[in-house]
């Protein structure tokens, strides 16, 4: 279980860019692939308890999964997985190890609050 | 006014930490001619008996060394000392695996230029070390015959990651009733194409191959580093 310290760096990346940026940030939206090693339902209930105590507190961690996508060389095409206990092309049974996504862990975006400047 | 809500596009692998930290020290392994290898497992599939068995076999020809994390306790690298190799101790206290920020400050007063194979024991887990990039040219998996054919299809993300299947004990396979094909087809469904080597720590059997492997891995590395 090391989606604490995954959590712990997602803030940790966060907060860097609302102190770069100087805004406040409501959601941080992530990248999950099916091969990253990390459980979605773990991470979301550790990003809560890393947030406290930081500026993050509050805001939603927003988890888009991705699923594997091979390589097939005899289709000669990308082919989503249909399973990750069975790395073959779905459409021709070809054993497949080349990977073109699923393994991302990555955030993509920041949802931020723009406010208007204050009219005085 | 009401604030509207906007998105700003980051794009930031969220292990860019260990990741740049890996990648220096895969610089530094290829710079120095060291072929590093780590190991990775559930707890008890025989990974200290395994190496201490390595180490002991390769010492007389090759300088080699370890780094072997465990949670807590220093046995692991008392027993692996044995060998007569430099062997650290990681403990991780809670953590459950190795991050490439901890290889490196083990590595901290040894001249990797001495060396010709290191052996990173990573901690006894078969899911959280699959994330974390340790700078390792190859990394075994070893999955031992009393734990049942299936383990890759439980585990397939750090099956996917390995680069080599290890089946550990093979002296207990007839008591255990192993079945052979299921546990090959199982690490060949998760990660096809994938080397298979079958050893024994206890009997030595497989382990000659399994030197030899290394020893022409060793050679591939150093004849890469000249072109």
């Amino acid at each position: 279980m090391h989606e604490l310290s995954i959590a712990m760096s997602i803030v940790e990346l966060a907060e860097e860019e609302t102190e770069r940026r100087g805004v406040q940030i409501d959601a941080v939206h992530l990248k999950l692939g099916a091969l990253s090693g990390v459980v979605k339902a773990a991470l979301l209930s550790c990003y809560e308890m890393a947030c406290e105590n930081t500026p993050l507190k509050g805001s939603r961690l927003v988890v888009e999964e991705v699923p594997v996508v091979i390589f097939c060389p005899s289709c000669r095409a990308q082919r989503p997985l249909s399973s990750v206990q069975l790395f073959c092309c779905p459409e021709c049974g070809t054993p497949c190890s080349e990977i073109v996504q699923g393994r991302e862990l990555e955030v993509v975006a920041l949802e931020i609050q723009e406010c208007a400047p204050n009219p005085v | 006014m009401r604030p509207e809500p906007r998105l700003i596009e980051v794009r930031k692998n969220v292990l860019k930490q260990n990741d740049v930290v890996a990648r220096a020290l895969r610089d530094r392994f290829r710079g120095a001619g060291v072929f590093v290898v780590s190991l990775v497992s559930s707890p008890g599939s025989g990974k200290t008996a395994f190496l201490e068995r390595t180490l002991t076999l390769l010492r007389p020809n090759y300088r080699v060394a370890a780094l072997v994390g465990d949670l807590a306790t220093e046995n692991d690298a008392l027993r692996l000392a044995r060998s007569q190799a430099p062997v650290k101790q990681i403990t991780t206290g809670t953590l459950c695996h190795l991050e490439a920020a901890m290889v490196q400050s083990a590595l901290e007063g040894w001249d990797l230029n001495q060396l010709d194979f290191l052996f990173i024991e990573n901690v006894g887990n078969l899911v959280c070390p699959s994330s974390y990039d340790l700078g390792e040219d190859l990394r075994l998996v070893l999955i031992s015959v009393t734990e049942g054919e299936d383990k890759p299809l439980k585990y397939p993300t750090i099956f996917n990651s390995a680069d080599v299947a290890v089946v550990t004990k093979v002296d207990l396979a007839a008591a255990v009733e192993f079945g052979w094909k299921t546990a090959y087809d199982n690490i060949q469904a998760v990660r096809p194409g994938m080397p298979v080597l079958k050893v024994s720590a206890k009997t030595g059997e497989g382990m000659e191959e399994y030197l030899s492997f290394l020893a022409a891995r060793l050679i591939e590395l150093r004849q890469a580093a000249v072109v």
